[in-house]
């Protein structure tokens, strides 16, 4: 099933391999990774999400709080939690088809960020299933590029994934 | 104060009480060298940087120290590649400190650069590439720290060329301040609780332990365990020398070539009590079949060990030699008097065995016991790979934790040479018998020279069959005796060899022969080299086929 961890590491060269490393030599299979900052300063923050069963997390969690680096690793999957992944489409709009676009934008709670003579840039956010939605919808007028951030994810509630335990 | 990088390596080195490093130098660490010439460091050279991790290796584990190897940029640091390797998978403490190319020059595919911290990420338990001069002794203080500490492992630390010439202040941390890295050594005592309940209740319990008791120093808390509790002991390959050989509850080695009672132990068992092992596969076999009666308590420093490999019930994460202290302070002995007679009476009727008669070939088997009967069981044993490592741990009869060592996780051929010359650097009063293999030998020959010229007494067994044998044994039972590239006719003349290095080189072919053979190598003082011309036919048995159940063993109705 599909997995949620949230991994604090130390903002050091080379962090983001020893992690991405440790997955893949493992024989773990990563389905997307964001890494970004966080409100402590020389402190990242990576959600990995993942299927696998949950022994198999279990030790892939092992294995992520041996690296030195890796401050904090969480599955937050059975936790009540807020994910949100960013999706850029640029989508072939002809002037005709405009209209639907925006159609579908508004009703999606997008944005378009971009508009040139036959193209537009369409700004997304959203869980996993609202943004296969969107791209469904978006494939009828043609979509020409794709980049999506992957998933980043918080607990619900004052509690931080620092407080969590594990 | 001021000193310059390569000075401050020294500084820490000496922090450290590092008495000898093992090592090979080059462009990238010139200053570094020049150092080492400048302040005398004990330095043996090595005539391979693969040598001399394996001598690092082999003197950590000996002497239970961090063992430390150096080495140039590029090709140098790339040759300790197997050596790190090696020493990751039998969590050894190595300190390795690479040279660089200059730091404006990383990146730029210079002569004799190679990416080394990423090339040993998945082989170290942590690596650092240094870019600031003032970070040297916090990161030199970690690297020992880590080294050293919980689960055990290789460090390596790459040191650009111009950093070590750069001059900086100089001031060595008392303690590595780490946010992230606390191994827990106290077991929970409420899953101690569980455990000494469970062992009391238990009827067939078994003590399966591993390396990770030589590692913690908790051979005479497994003795006492043992002795008290009366459960028998199986010891894998890296835990061998924890406990006696003669121990009247020691079953010798589990798995692929275990003992008859080990694997029947492990099978019939109703709780298995781990302690410092981590279930390999040589030990388990087919794991769906593996010790399937059996509940689990799995005590180990590395809680991602406890449920990778067998599901335990009762997991202690800890290091072993604290938890069983306290584990003997609360257990109260159940009733295993059943099971113990079981025990022995298959240890009784079921030992390995081998028949040396004088007008057969000369028995590998035979070999080993008469260096055991010989050089006795207070000596240190390094071996290689292969059939003369599995002979090596089924025969040669050892006393004590540290003495036997050998490559088990990696199984590196050319480990056990240049290991034993490491082991005898840590201990230069002691007998160190390397046994090796006519094949395996070859991979780190030319360390002959590191122990001529040091006159290091390093004995060296060749098991000589002509063969890389186990490989051979499994064509002959896995892949219809088509030996494929496994005949190694055509090897030196090992004594002709020995000589040219100025050591003395000595031959058997005949059992008549052997003891001779032996109590003149013993006697000369300096390095020996023995080749004995072994039956080439000869197989390690009995033996588990990969991937069926332990008690299904080759050879093992016949013994």
């Amino acid at each position: 099933m599909k997995r949620i961890l949230a991994i604090l590491v130390e903002d050091r060269p080379g962090v983001l391999t020893r992690v991405s490393g440790l997955f893949s030599r493992r024989g773990y299979n990563i389905q997307n990774i964001a890494v970004g900052r966080t409100v402590e300063p020389g402190v990242s923050r990576m959600t990995v999400t993942l299927d696998a069963e949950r022994v198999t997390v279990e030790q892939i969690v092992k294995q992520l709080n041996k690296l030195v680096n890796v401050l904090k690793v969480s599955d937050l999957t059975d936790e009540p939690s807020v994910g949100r992944e960013l999706m850029l489409l640029k989508v072939k709009a002809e002037p005709e088809k405009r209209s639907g676009i925006q159609q579908m934008v508004s009703t999606f709670r997008a944005k378009i960020i971009d508009v040139s003579p036959d193209s537009m840039i369409v700004e997304v956010t959203g869980d996993e299933t609202k943004l296969q939605a969107f791209m469904l919808v978006m494939q009828e007028f043609g979509i020409k590029e794709l980049a999506a951030t992957g998933n980043i994810a918080l607990l619900r509630g004052t509690r931080t994934t620092r407080e969590t335990k594990g | 104060m001021k000193m310059n990088g390569a000075q401050m390596v020294l500084a820490c080195l000496e922090a450290e009480g590092v008495e000898v490093v093992f090592g090979y130098p080059g462009g990238a660490v010139l200053t570094l060298y020049d150092e080492i010439y400048k302040k005398g460091l004990p330095h043996i050279l090595t005539r391979h940087e693969q040598g001399a991790a394996h001598a690092a290796d082999g003197y950590a584990r000996a002497s239970g120290k961090t063992g430390v190897v150096i080495a140039t940029s590029g090709p140098g640091a790339t040759n300790l590649v197997t050596g790190l390797a090696t020493a990751y998978m039998d969590s050894i403490p190595l300190v390795a400190i690479t040279g660089q190319v200059s730091r404006p020059a990383i990146g730029t595919d210079a002569f004799q650069e190679a990416d080394i911290t990423g090339i040993t990420l998945p082989i170290t338990k942590h690596n650092y590439l240094l870019t600031e001069l003032r970070e040297l002794p916090r990161i030199f203080k970690e690297a020992f720290h880590i080294a050293g500490t919980g689960r055990k492992g290789p460090v390596l630390i790459d040191l650009p060329k111009d950093l070590q010439a750069e001059v900086g202040d100089f001031l060595y941390p008392k303690r590595a301040e780490m946010a992230t890295y606390r191994p827990t050594y106290e077991g929970h005592s409420g899953q101690i609780n569980k455990a000494a309940a469970a062992i009391s209740k238990a009827k067939k319990p078994l003590l399966y332990s591993g390396g990770g008791v030589i590692s913690s120093g908790a051979h005479a808390e497994l003795l006492e365990f043992s002795r008290c509790t009366r459960i028998p002991v199986t010891t894998t390959l890296t835990g061998l020398g924890s406990i006696p050989y003669n121990y009247e509850y020691y079953l010798g080695m589990p798995g692929m070539h275990g003992t008859f009672a080990a694997n029947h132990a492990l099978n019939a068992a109703d709780l298995i009590i781990a302690v410092g092992a981590r279930f390999d596969d040589r030990v388990t076999s087919k794991l769906d079949s593996f010790a399937v009666g059996a509940q689990v308590i799995h005590i180990d420093i590395d809680p991602a060990e406890i449920g990778k490999n067998v599901a335990a019930a009762i997991p202690i994460v800890g290091d072993v030699k604290m938890v069983l202290q306290e584990l003997i302070k609360v257990i109260r002995p159940g009733d295993t008097e059943a099971w113990c007679e079981q025990v022995k009476t298959w240890k009784k009727e079921r030992p390995i065995r081998f028949t040396q008669s004088a007008d057969t070939p000369l028995k590998p088997q035979y070999v080993i016991s008469e260096l055991y009967r010989l050089a006795g069981g207070d000596i240190i044993v390094t071996t290689d790979v292969g059939q003369h490592q599995m002979w090596a741990a089924q025969y040669y009869a050892l006393e004590k934790p540290r003495t036997f060592i050998s490559s088990g996780g990696l199984g590196t051929m050319g480990f056990g040479f240049p290991a034993a010359i490491g082991a005898q650097m840590a201990f230069p009063g002691r007998t160190v018998i390397c046994i090796s293999g006519d094949g395996s030998f070859q991979m780190n020959i030319q360390e002959l020279a590191t122990a001529s010229c040091h006159k290091l007494p390093v004995k060296v067994a060749i098991i000589n069959n002509q063969y890389l044998g186990m490989v051979r044994q499994w064509q002959e039972f896995f892949y219809g005796g088509r030996y494929s590239q496994t005949c190694l006719a055509g090897s030196p003349d090992f004594v002709k060899l020995a000589e040219a290095y100025g050591v003395l080189g000595l031959r058997a072919r005949t059992a008549a022969e052997v003891q001779a053979v032996i109590e003149t190598a013993l006697r000369t003082p300096g390095p020996v080299v023995m080749d004995f011309h072994v039956d080439p036919q000869e197989n390690v048995l009995p033996m588990v086929a990969p991937n069926t159940p332990i008690v299904e063993m080759i050879g093992g109705d016949a013994l």
